[in-house]
């Protein structure tokens, strides 16, 4: 197959790949959004329930789901428990990185899970906002790192498939017969 | 922590599944008792000596070496035990079969082809030799089940070629190309072109006879592939044909590759090739059987799963079951397939170090999120029918689940 990596997974995101919390849709959600695509092999759809208390804006639930590897889902099912009960401007705060520590660590080639996980809550935040029509002044107008991440790697399928470009395709059958016993 | 760490936290959570069935026979596989037996008095009781050195331990080595040389002859139809070179696995003896050649030709900048479905021990020297040594590589595009077709092939073959080098047996997607038929119309464009085969995916399921193939002139083997220890790789050359190796040091029983030889491993590959060739009928009957049990017990309960590969059984290697589970990802599936004691490997990017899919699934026209999904299974004559009975169920069960969560069947 293709070049190797180890990829040592914690147990953390393990036991969230094997038991994840808050997985499925969410039928009465505010916002939906999702980041990753399907040719990325890596994508992540959160849903997320809002409401106002107190002059917030909180989450009271937040669901996904996930097409990914195991540190996919699992980065997925720990933002929603991290979002959960905070007001969307703490969960604004939510980087990468805190993800990746939150699950014990995660090998530097699946960082870009986490940073998916991030793009998604950033994503819908904004989005949650965009419907309303009111921008928080905390919310900046520039794109944050995992934003870009995120959008870069939707991107990189036409990079990918440019590689390709010279791949000829030939149509099946018309070869010989298979030396065989 | 180191990685170290967190691996033994991760194993002590994964625990031992009541049933385990090792289907990821591709990338290392599992040595019976009768083979680890073969090799033990090879550690430190006999033949654990140097086979050049004038001693008793090193005269049973190396008798033991050309033992094993002479079964290998035998089984393959070759003409004599010198055309034999042991490496320390099937990566180093395609690496020596292309490097090795190129550095012979240096000087020439001549032609290297390869198909573009090669195991990338075959590419990444070839590509190598491009950088390094000035040959220019070409690779031959194959069709939707990874055929090399002979007329294609010879389109890319002139005068200038100096090496070809097309695999017997896809290691991915088990697709058999017809070597007779290319080696020949290789040969009939330019006689001076040296074929090679890596045919460590055919050896113990194909016939493979070197007196009729009588136009290929390099081939390799790997004993893991064959239930032999991890550690030996084989390159036969056909007499007259000049290499040069491309490791340096002490030659000893080898001329091709320095280094003191793995004995003990040699035996155990020996014993291997006893055990496959002993029954040889019989054993790939075995694997086809269980192979065919495993992917229509999985087509039947499994919806949206594609076949990547030969159609044709008669055309796909015996024990080879390539299969695309739609709206899931690979390495998920591989990952909790381990949970529940069944092991296997995925063309995915996710476990790859580029985070791009298998080369050999793009070639015959997959899509990335097909390729994605991919999960190759390789049977043999040690598993048994409830193996294959409880990795349907599993594979079903742990598509399920991980279908439950994708976005992605809401989407069609």
């Amino acid at each position: 197959m293709s070049t190797r990596i180890p990829l040592p997974y914690t147990a953390k995101v393990l036991e969230l790949f094997r038991n994840p919390k808050n997985a499925g849709p969410m039928e009465d959600a505010d916002v939906v959004e999702t980041a990753g695509s399907p040719a990325c092999g890596d994508m992540i759809r959160l849903y997320l329930k809002v409401s106002r208390r107190s002059g917030e804006d909180v989450v009271e639930r937040a669901t996904f789901e996930s097409y990914g590897c195991a540190a996919n889902i699992a980065a997925a099912s720990i933002l929603t428990e991290m979002v959960t009960g905070k007001s969307l401007r703490e969960a604004w705060a939510i980087s990468w990185k805190d993800i990746a520590d939150e699950l014990g660590g995660l090998p530097p080639i699946k960082y870009h899970c986490s940073i998916l996980a991030v793009g998604a809550l950033k994503r819908a935040i904004r989005s949650y906002y965009a419907k309303l029509g009111r921008e928080p002044d905390w919310l900046p107008k520039d794109l944050t790192i995992e934003e870009r991440q995120t959008l870069e790697e939707e991107r990189m399928l036409e990079r990918l498939y440019s590689g390709y470009s010279i791949r000829i395709t030939i149509p099946r059958g018309g070869g010989g017969e298979g030396t065989r016993p | 922590m180191g990685p170290g760490v967190s691996v033994r936290e991760l194993l002590e959570l994964h625990g031992r599944p009541p049933r385990e069935v090792y289907f990821d026979l591709e990338n290392s596989g599992y040595v019976p008792p009768e083979v680890v037996n073969e090799m033990l008095p090879y550690f430190n009781s006999v033949g654990y000596g140097h086979p050049s050195i004038t001693h008793k331990p090193g005269w049973e080595a190396y008798e033991a070496i050309y033992r094993t040389k002479e079964l290998l002859r035998q089984v393959l139809g070759a003409g004599g035990i010198e055309e034999f070179a042991f490496t320390h696995s099937g990566t180093e003896a395609n690496n020596l079969a292309v490097l090795g050649l190129a550095l012979a030709r240096r000087g020439t900048r001549g032609k290297i082809v390869v198909s573009a479905i090669e195991h990338l021990s075959v590419i990444h020297p070839a590509e190598a030799a491009e950088s390094l040594l000035g040959f220019k590589v070409v690779r031959v595009p194959v069709d939707s089940e990874g055929f090399v077709l002979p007329e294609v092939l010879q389109e890319f073959v002139d005068r200038s070629t100096v090496l070809v080098s097309i695999q017997f047996v896809n290691h991915e997607i088990g697709t058999v190309q017809n070597i007779e038929e290319l080696s020949k119309v290789v040969k009939e464009v330019n006689p001076e072109v040296v074929f090679h085969t890596d045919a460590a995916d055919a050896f113990g399921r194909l016939r493979i006879d070197l007196g009729r193939l009588r136009n290929v002139d390099m081939l390799t083997l790997s004993s893991h592939k064959i239930h032999g220890p991890r550690g030996v790789g084989v390159l036969y050359v056909r007499e007259g044909i000049r290499l040069e190796p491309i490791l340096r040091g002490q030659l000893s029983a080898e001329r091709l590759w320095p280094g003191v030889e793995n004995v003990p491993l040699i035996v155990g590959f020996r014993k291997a090739v006893e055990l496959a060739f002993s029954d040889f009928e019989g054993n790939v009957s075995r694997m086809r059987s269980l192979r065919d049990r495993l992917v229509d017990g999985i087509l039947s309960r499994v919806p949206d799963v594609l076949v990547n590969g030969p159609r044709d059984p008669a055309r796909r290697a015996p024990d080879n079951a390539n299969l695309s589970f739609l709206y899931v990802e690979g390495e998920a599936l591989t990952v909790e397939l381990s949970m529940r004691g069944v092991y296997v490997s995925s063309g995915s990017a996710c476990t790859s170090r580029i985070l791009e899919p298998s080369h050999v699934l793009l070639a015959i026209g997959r899509k990335h999120e097909e390729a994605h999904g991919s999960i190759l299974f390789k049977t043999s004559r040690y598993h048994t029918e409830e193996d294959i009975d409880y990795a349907v169920e599993t594979v079903t069960g742990a598509a399920e689940r991980l279908r439950k969560l994708s976005p992605l069947r809401r989407d069609r």
